[in-house]
This record gives structure tokens, C-alpha cells and sequence, in this order.
């Protein structure tokens, strides 16, 4: 039974790599035929040679190792604030009043546009990317936990409080898992504004990582590199989609659309 | 085992507001004594579940249960819901032994035994039937061993079929266990086969107060039976009109 189930999930995940993979070979063929001039787009195959050759020198590993760290410890700071608020409002009735408001302003800010601001704080130094992913995430990560700690169902915290639980117990059996597939909603719609707000932030003021990389073939006009800074961030978006959803295929086993 | 009060309401009074719900009750409970409270719907006798388990509290009169006035919680007693209510994020074993501590398992075990389900201890509520996810919670609330079990429409959602073995289950439960029972129902028939005495409440009212001195198992093709159950409910389908008449056989 399991091994079918995984057959068929191999198999649908197969299918679903069909249509960026003929996009690829029409684009080729495109450029192949001269219809798609190299100044426009350079065939995927250049794409390639200049992506190894990057690999070589050692440069594309370090720059989507820097990338990746940025992402990660501003999504890591971010979502850890957004979770802690969201669970403290939705929990607690005074700090909704308290919080609620001021977030749903700040919220509102696109927080991209907080950028000449946070180039004056922090020049273009680390500080200044982190600082962005992490206001980016922050608010998805908020409302979901909110809401999800906000709709848990009524009945089955007072069937919990009949049956002992309270406190700490209520919370950990009870409120966060009942919370806890709105949450990840909110982690997976991070996950895409953390790289949003990376390659923004990387693209204008920074001197290393891939947004560096596009930005400085720019001025050597490497198309070929710029195209491939553009495709490493659609694969690491990807890569933490993926990453996120197993996360979810595995905490929310007990959930009938994950059976 | 069988003596003295193990439930007994003073005068309970409840109102939400303007409305009163509950218009002083006076009702006594023996130990192990299996009581059905039948009425219309909006009665009032689910409300008068919830003071019992202690979810609400009553807006006059007192509870006493075993002799003492209740504050808070009923934690000599367990709820069975309507809807089971089940953790759908917890395995039907540890659904369960929810907040049990210590070496629950066994016991847990032993319940789901009692309860025909003993394969399914591993498996998640959401592919249960409603029937089966009933019975789940009827062990969950008898793990515990309560003094009272409440019951509330616990089987109003099921099907005819998955009704009367769970009627019967829930007999023997109680011929084995010794608690006392509360069961709310809108199904004559079911309280009188399951109740040593049917209260029925009528605008928050007690206005019937019957015992059922028939035979366990009781069968459905009993005269008495059929006869006890159709003069209740035709008391019920009167609408209030013989409010100060109330039945004491």
C-alpha cells in the first residue's frame, strides 16, 4: 500500500516537472533557430557553461551560501517574533488590545519601501538584509498563528478542560496542533517573501551574494550570469517550497487532506 | 455502593440575561443510579448537563456533589459530547488516555478492549465512523472511572443500527463500572430503556419525575415497556398544558 502511494506520488511529482522542463527546450530551440537574440536571452545551454564555470572558481557556492544564510537567519528571526506575537494575541485578550492595532498599521507598510531608511541605519552591511527579511516575514507568520490560535475550536478546549488539561498542557496538547496547519500557511507564504526581500535587498546594496552577482554581470553585460542569478532564486524558492511541504506531510499526518 | 446522594441540585436556578433557562431545580441522585432527562428541545437539560460537569456555573440555588458545594469543575465527573469531540491530532490510543498521568496505557488499553476497538489504537479519529468515534469517546470518558458520566445526546447523531449497540454498550458499561449516569435525551424510547428514572423538564422545569421498574436487559416488545414509554411521551407532546400535574407513579 505504501509503496503504491509512493509510486503514484513519484509519478505525479514527475508530471508536475513536464512543463517547466519543455519551456527550457523551447527556449533553447529559440535560440538555437536565432529567433531569441543573445542580447535578449542567451540559449539555457550559456546559461550552463557560465553556471559550472562559476562552480569552479568556487564563487557560486559561496555566493549562494551567503544568500542562503541571509534568507535563513532573517526568516529565523522574523518568524520567531511573528510566532511569539501571534500566540500571545491570540491567546491573551489584553495583548490583542494591547498589539493588534499597532501590527495591523505596521503591517500595512510595504516593507521594501522602509529601504533608504534601512541603508541609513545599517550602510549595506548584513544588518540592513536581515533586518528586511525578517520585517518581511514577520507579518504572514503573525496573522496565521493568530488566527489559527483564534479559530481553534471551542468544543474541543472545553472538552480538554473536562478531561485535566490547562495551562501549559491545554496549550501544548490542544491549542498549537489545532493552530498549527494555519501556521504552516503562514511559514510557506514566508518562505516566498523572504527570497522577494532578499534578491530586492541583495540587488541594491550589497557586495556579495547572488542579487551581487546579477548586478555586477550587469555591468560587464554577462547576460548569461544574470540569467542564471535569476534562475538559482526560482530554484531556491522552489527548494524551500518542497522543504516546506514535507515539513507539513509530516506534522499533519493526522489531517484527512494529508491522508 | 448503592447509597446515599452521589448528586444533588438546591434550587438551581440558570439565566443568560433576560432569559431564564433553569427556573429552580431541585433533583437528587442516588449512587449508581442511571437517570434520563428527556424534553424538547431549548428545555433547558443540556444546560443542566453543563452545571453538572461545572462549565457554567448556575446563577442560584447549589450543587452538591458528594455532600460538597461545587466550585468550578465537576472533577468527579467526565462529559461524553454530542460530537465525541475527539483530538483529531492524537491516535485513538492516546485520544484516550488525554490527560491521564502515570501508567495510563494499560488501562487505556483495557477501556478500548471493552469498547470492541482494540485493533484500532493506532489509528487517527479521521478514519472512523461516526459510530466508532462515539464509542472512542465513551472510553475516553470511562478511563477516567468517574463517579458520574454525563451523556449528553450522545447518540443523537448516529443511525438506528449504530444506536442500539451503542445503547447496549453503554448499558453493560454501567452494570460493570457502578457509576452514576446522566443522560440527556430527546428519544423517549431510549430513556426508558436505559434509565432507572426519566426527569422530564419543561420550560426549565422538572414536571414529570418517573422511576422504570422494569427488567434489565429491557425489551422493546415489552408491553410495560411500550406502554411506560408512550404515556411519557405523550406527557411530552402536551405541551405545558398540565404543568401542575405533574405524573409521580
Amino acid at each position: 500500500m505504501q509503496a503504491k502511494l509512493n509510486k503514484k506520488f513519484n509519478r505525479f511529482s514527475l508530471i508536475s516537472w513536464i512543463v517547466p522542463i519543455l519551456l527550457l527546450v523551447i527556449w533553447q530551440l529559440l535560440s538555437l533557430w536565432g529567433i531569441l537574440s543573445e542580447r535578449i536571452l542567451p540559449a539555457p545551454t550559456e546559461v550552463f557553461h557560465a553556471g559550472v564555470a562559476l562552480l569552479k572558481t568556487g564563487e557560486l557556492i559561496d555566493y549562494i551560501g551567503i544568500s542562503a544564510q541571509r534568507a535563513f537567519i532573517g526568516f529565523f528571526i522574523g518568524g520567531i517574533i511573528g510566532f511569539v506575537l501571534g500566540l500571545l494575541n491570540g491567546l491573551s485578550s489584553i495583548a490583542e488590545t494591547l498589539f493588534d492595532t499597532s501590527l495591523q498599521m505596521l503591517r500595512n507598510i510595504p516593507h521594501l519601501a522602509l529601504i533608504p531608511l534601512v541603508i541609513l541605519w545599517f550602510g549595506i552591511e548584513e544588518e540592513a538584509k536581515i533586518f528586511l527579511v525578517a520585517l518581511g516575514v514577520l507579518f504572514p507568520i503573525y496573522l496565521n498563528t493568530f488566527h489559527g490560535v483564534k479559530s481553534v475550536d471551542k468544543g474541543l478546549i472545553e472538552a480538554a478542560r473536562v478531561y485535566g488539561l490547562n495551562g501549559f498542557s491545554l496549550f501544548w496538547n490542544v491549542i498549537l496542533p489545532a493552530a498549527f496547519p494555519s501556521i504552516l500557511v503562514g511559514v510557506r507564504f514566508s518562505l516566498g517573501i523572504m527570497w522577494v526581500t532578499l534578491i530586492v535587498a541583495e540587488t541594491i546594496s550589497a557586495n556579495s551574494g547572488i542579487g551581487y552577482m546579477a548586478m555586477n554581470a550587469r555591468e560587464f553585460m554577462r547576460m548569461d550570469i544574470v540569467v542564471l542569478s535569476i534562475l538559482l532564486y526560482a530554484l531556491l524558492g522552489k527548494v524551500s517550497d518542497v522543504f516546506a511541504k514535507i515539513v507539513e506531510k509530516r506534522c499533519l499526518k493526522w489531517h484527512p487532506s494529508y491522508q | 455502593m448503592k447509597s446515599g446522594n452521589s448528586l444533588e441540585l438546591q434550587g438551581v436556578k440558570k439565566d443568560f440575561g433576560e432569559f431564564e433557562v433553569l427556573k429552580g431545580m431541585d433533583l437528587a441522585f442516588k449512587k449508581g443510579e442511571f437517570i434520563a432527562i428527556v424534553g424538547k428541545s431549548g428545555c433547558g437539560k443540556s444546560t443542566l448537563l453543563r452545571l453538572v460537569a461545572g462549565l457554567d456555573k448556575p446563577t442560584g440555588g447549589k450543587i452538591l456533589v458528594n455532600g460538597k458545594s461545587l466550585n468550578g469543575l465537576n472533577k468527579s465527573s467526565r462529559t461524553m459530547f454530542q460530537d465525541g469531540r475527539l483530538f483529531p491530532w492524537k491516535k485513538i490510543l492516546q485520544n484516550i488516555g488525554v490527560g491521564l498521568k502515570g501508567d495510563w496505557k494499560p488501562k487505556a488499553m483495557e477501556l478500548l478492549e471493552q469498547v470492541g476497538l482494540a485493533d484500532r489504537a493506532n489509528d487517527w479519529p479521521s478514519v472512523l465512523s461516526g459510530g466508532q468515534k462515539q464509542r472512542i469517546a465513551l472510553a475516553r470518558a470511562l478511563v477516567n472511572e468517574p463517579d458520574i458520566l454525563l451523556l449528553d445526546e450522545p447518540l443523537g447523531a448516529l443511525d438506528a443500527l449504530t444506536r442500539i449497540g451503542m445503547q447496549r454498550l453503554i448499558e453493560e458499561l454501567w452494570r460493570k463500572r457502578n457509576f452514576t449516569a446522566l443522560l440527556v435525551t430527546h428519544d423517549v424510547e431510549e430513556a426508558v430503556l436505559l434509565a432507572d428514572r426519566v426527569i422530564l423538564i419543561e420550560e426549565g422545569k422538572v414536571v414529570m419525575n418517573k422511576e422504570i421498574n422494569l427488567p434489565r436487559p429491557r425489551q422493546k416488545d415489552n408491553l410495560q415497556y411500550s406502554s411506560l414509554a408512550a404515556q411519557i411521551l405523550n406527557r411530552v407532546m402536551q405541551e405545558g398544558q398540565m404543568e401542575k400535574q405533574a405524573i409521580h407513579a
